[in-house]
């Protein structure tokens, strides 16, 4: 007794503020350098929300710059509709404070955890307050606010509010300072990189230290911004129904009728038959175990899957494609959206792309990027589904090596958007193996498997025509001269050769002794018209015939000649210069034409 | 064959290669060479030499791609290259013709390996042997030493040696081109071939050649050409039956069977170069046992090495399909000076006697 009455002295709630100060790994804040990385995220993410849902393109701008040895500013700027002035102190000065969090529709934020979190983790390394500016709109000004959170209560505090001029109209920016380091500059940048891939209408402008960083969007259109909807009669719990029919005046029937998605009034009938209960009654009258045979009712009718056109907002074949090809250089890239699907009533849809080659390094295991409801997931890449999806396929079926994961110059990308994303933890790194999201991700890598497999093998054959072309039409001459001088007979004309070989346009470049020359053939059996395309630090004004016009530019010269050949018939160019540089053939199909360089 | 008839041949066979490229150029066709298949599974026993030679199997050599179009153009400049060096009476040695090829840009070559099995593939070609081409091998060749009285031709006049009397310790090295000796007359009444110079240098320390009238042949490891050659030639033209002495262990069994059949490399000379009548002595994995030799553990390397003898047609023969399996069982090796922890003279008093004996060539 007296122990209890001892222990009870020491019993009280506890904040949500002090219990993730105590907790900040759960955030994401689990150690300095992840916290700028985490914060940018926050703060990056809630600008791209709000853009989305005013329907504006997203500017958005993101400076750290160092203020002390170990402190550092963060500052992120977006051209949002802004906050109203009354709600700045709670959205950043507040946990679990936000718009989205009842909402069943694809976003980034939910909880309206993420910034606040960023403030109390600033006040907590250095004891700096955030500052915040926003500006609703051209009429009003612009409001400054310097907040702190008080972490035994979970409320705002507002050292410093003040109206002031601001150059942008609309916009919201905050600043918080913290200790950290600039071990994470990589990582964050890989991270905008990233976002502006899955966010290919948005601009970002990074300055990292001076050190200024611009990813561009590609595309001019704002997504439309998803609708919420009704909670879909598969996916709702327990509680929540206890919660909404509490709320309700309504009767049974009008009930599930009208605050669930795909309800209609045959669907309310079939559960309210086999709920055994009457159509009439007040849902607010219902007790406990009725509204359990209700929710057992509820998940045995069979009804449509949630409209997911109308609460998802996939990124798009095309888009992922530009948006991909823009920061990373590819010579392959496929995407794939895949139609929605559904586990345990909420609406999801899997998008993936597949790239080959270009920068990507040719060794090692394969590039990444893992993406939920357009966030990139940056770390704890083997916790995660997708990567287990990942290595669960047989990549060695579509050309590439496998240790685990596929090896060589790839890059996998897998976006999952879903009203209710399923992350293994609440700093949302890794998604959670969910059979029906696994299943499609599979589905999708296999598909895209398949066209990287087609790819692969074309890329194949043009190589050994390649490597064919060079032989015939390179080193045959050569074998010529030197065959000819040891028999001591006249030179062979190799040409009949190349052209019963080839049966193509051929164009050949050579320089010997000052002299470049280029001939074309025309093998084909038909009449072909090109324009011959020679780029190199060659001016060539001797050139005969001339070019049909020239190109400088930075000391290179663009010579262009257009030509027309009947078939079986050469043309020729030659001009004073030192090779080296390109040439092209261009108006001709790619399987009707072969270039040489043997300056090469 | 006078040496200007020999040398107008060899000339006349390279430029035929020549020719037959310009003839399927001139007739529109992409120049091509055929050539026996290199690999352990082409090469076949010929009865009528009693060697090993390559078989049917035949892959053709085409300028379709990069690669084969460019060995072409290489072989065309080696051919212009000795060409020209017949024609100015020079000669040269594997390692200069690498070098020289640095001149040849796009026909140089990367490695000497490549160089040498590309003469390797023109004495295929023209049915001739590298040194017709006057091409002469780096690798110096073994000696000799032994109750054998030879004549050699020299650049610098003939000379008359006895492998006894007019010798060092080291014994008569044998020249690169073997034909330029020719055999006077000896006393012998068997050769042995011994892999190595402690080996070699016990048996003419112990005076095994005085002894039993034998003839030393050091191989120096796996056997120059020209050393093959010499033994080809003691076996053929002297009637003297040839043994081979080696380590107990796979490499030491490919030196013996590169003597007696012909190695892989050159099956295409396999009947200038083999000695089919060659016996293996020892070591035997069977006196690893019988004789209680010291011995190593076989590593990983030796046992593949073994179990691809296994699927050698040159050791497909009871008696080395038991010796290998029984060393696979064994796990050990020894090498031949393994014989001393008997004492220096067991090997030339107790194990060559025993073993010759029971050969049957003493």
């Amino acid at each position: 007794m007296v122990v209890a009455e001892e222990l009870a002295k020491q019993q009280r709630s506890i904040s949500v503020a002090e219990f993730f100060e105590k907790n900040k790994h759960l955030l994401g804040f689990d150690s300095p350098t992840r916290g700028v990385i985490t914060t940018v995220k926050e703060a990056v993410d809630n600008a791209l929300d709000a853009c989305e849902e005013a329907g504006v393109l997203p500017d958005i701008f993101v400076a750290i710059r160092r203020v002390d040895s170990d402190v550092f500013r963060i500052t992120v700027e977006d051209n949002g509709p802004g906050i109203v002035p009354e709600n700045v102190p709670y959205v950043f000065g507040k946990l679990l404070y936000g718009s989205r969090f009842h909402q069943i529709r694809q976003s980034r934020g939910q909880q309206g955890i993420g910034i606040s979190a960023a403030v109390l983790y600033a006040q907590l390394t250095t004891g700096t307050p955030a500052v915040v500016v926003s500006r609703t709109g051209a009429k009003g000004p612009a409001h400054r606010f310097e907040l702190m959170i008080r972490t035994e209560t979970n409320e705002p505090d507002i050292l410093a509010h003040e109206e002031i001029d601001w150059d942008r109209m609309h916009g919201t920016r905050i600043e918080i300072q913290f200790r950290s380091t600039f071990a994470a500059k990589k990582r964050l940048l890989d991270y905008l990189r990233y976002t502006a891939i899955v966010n290919p209408h948005a601009r970002i402008t990074a300055d990292i230290d001076g050190e200024v960083t611009i990813f561009e969007r590609v595309s001019g259109e704002v997504p439309p911004c998803p609708k919420a909807i009704h909670p879909h009669p598969h996916g709702i719990e327990f509680g929540s129904l206890k919660r909404i029919a509490a709320g309700s005046t309504q009767t049974l029937g009008e009930f599930l009728v009208s605050n669930f998605s795909r309800v209609g009034k045959k669907t309310a009938d079939e559960i309210i038959g086999i709920a055994q209960l009457k159509p009439t009654r007040k849902v607010r009258a219902l007790d406990a175990e009725d509204l359990k045979r209700l929710l057992d009712a509820m998940q045995r009718v069979k009804i449509p899957a949630p409209p997911a056109q109308q609460c998802l907002s996939p990124i798009g074949e095309d888009l992922i494609c530009r948006g991909l090809e823009k920061e990373i250089q590819l010579d392959f890239i496929k995407a794939r959206t895949r139609p929605s699907t559904v586990f345990s009533g909420h609406s999801f849809i899997i998008e993936a792309a597949i790239g080959y080659g270009g920068r990507l390094p040719a060794e090692g295991s394969a590039l990444i990027l893992r993406f939920a409801n357009r966030v990139p997931l940056l770390y704890q890449q083997g916790a995660c589904a997708i990567t287990n999806c990942i290595s669960e396929v047989n990549w060695k079926n579509y050309g590439l090596g496998q240790q685990g994961l596929p090896v060589g110059p790839v890059l996998i990308m897998v976006h999952v958007a879903s009203t209710n994303v399923p992350f293994t933890s609440e700093s949302k790194d890794a998604i959670a193996s969910i059979p029906e999201i696994e299943r499609e991700i599979v589905l999708v890598l296999q598909e895209l498997g398949r066209e990287l497999k087609t790819y692969l093998s074309r890329r194949a054959r043009r190589k050994q025509q390649d490597d064919r072309a060079r032989a015939i039409c390179s080193i045959i001459p050569e074998i010529a001269a030197k065959v000819s001088e040891i028999v001591e007979l006249p030179p062979i004309d190799t040409s009949p050769i190349e052209g019963r070989i080839m049966r193509k346009l051929v164009a050949k470049k050579q320089t010997t002794e000052g002299r470049v020359r280029i001939d074309v053939h025309n093998y084909t059996a038909q009449e072909l018209a090109f324009t011959l395309y020679n780029l190199s630090s060659d001016e060539a004004k001797d050139a005969e015939p001339r070019p049909d016009f020239v190109d400088a530019l930075d000391g290179e010269y663009n010579k262009v000649w257009r030509c027309r050949l009947a078939p079986g018939a050469a043309w020729q160019v030659t001009y004073s210069g030192t090779g080296g540089g390109t040439l092209d053939l261009r108006g001709v199909d790619d399987a009707v034409k072969v270039v040489v360089d043997l300056d090469v | 064959m006078s040496k200007q008839e020999m040398d107008a041949l060899a000339k006349e066979r390279l430029v035929d290669i020549a020719r037959e490229w310009y003839g399927q150029m001139c007739d529109g066709l992409v120049p091509f060479i055929r050539l026996p298949t290199r690999t352990k599974q082409n090469i076949e026993y010929d009865d009528e030499n009693e060697v090993w030679k390559y078989g049917e199997r035949e892959s053709t050599r085409s300028a379709t791609s990069e690669k084969s179009a460019v060995h072409l153009l290489k072989m065309a400049y080696v051919i212009g290259f000795l060409k020209q060096q017949l024609t100015e009476n020079r000669s040269s040695t594997l390692r200069e013709l690498y070098y020289i090829s640095e001149g040849w840009k796009r026909a140089k070559f990367a490695a000497q390996d490549e160089s040498n099995l590309l003469v390797e593939d023109l004495e295929i070609l023209t049915d001739m042997q590298r040194e017709a081409f006057h091409l002469r091998p780096e690798e110096d060749g073994a000696s000799i030493f032994g109750p054998l009285r030879l004549r050699e031709s020299t650049r610098r006049g003939v000379r008359e040696i006895h492998c006894q009397e007019d010798v060092g310790e080291a014994g008569y090295p044998i020249p690169n081109n073997v034909d330029a000796i020719e055999f006077l007359g000896h006393d012998a009444r068997f050769v042995i071939a011994v892999e190595t110079g402690g080996m070699y240098a016990r048996l003419m320390e112990n005076g095994f050649d005085e002894e039993y009238r034998a003839i030393l042949v050091h191989l120096k490891g796996q056997p120059a050409r020209s050393t093959r050659r010499v033994l080809r030639r003691l076996n053929e033209s002297l009637g003297l039956p040839v043994v081979v002495f080696t380590d107990g262990d796979p490499w030491s069994y490919r030196i013996y069977a590169s003597v007696a059949y012909g190695s892989i490399k050159s099956a295409h000379m396999s009947e200038l170069l083999a000695t089919p009548q060659a016996q293996f002595v020892g070591v035997q994995p069977s006196d690893i046992s019988d004789y209680n030799l010291p011995a190593d553990r076989l590593t990983e390397q030796d046992i593949n090495a073994l179990r691809a003898e296994l699927t050698d047609p040159r050791f497909a023969t009871d008696y080395w399909r038991h010796q290998i399996n029984l060393q696979l069982e064994m796990k050990l090796k020894s090498e031949q000076q393994a014989f001393a922890s008997r004492g220096l003279d067991f090997v030339t008093k107790e194990y060559l006697p025993t073993r010759l004996a029971e050969m049957g060539v003493i």
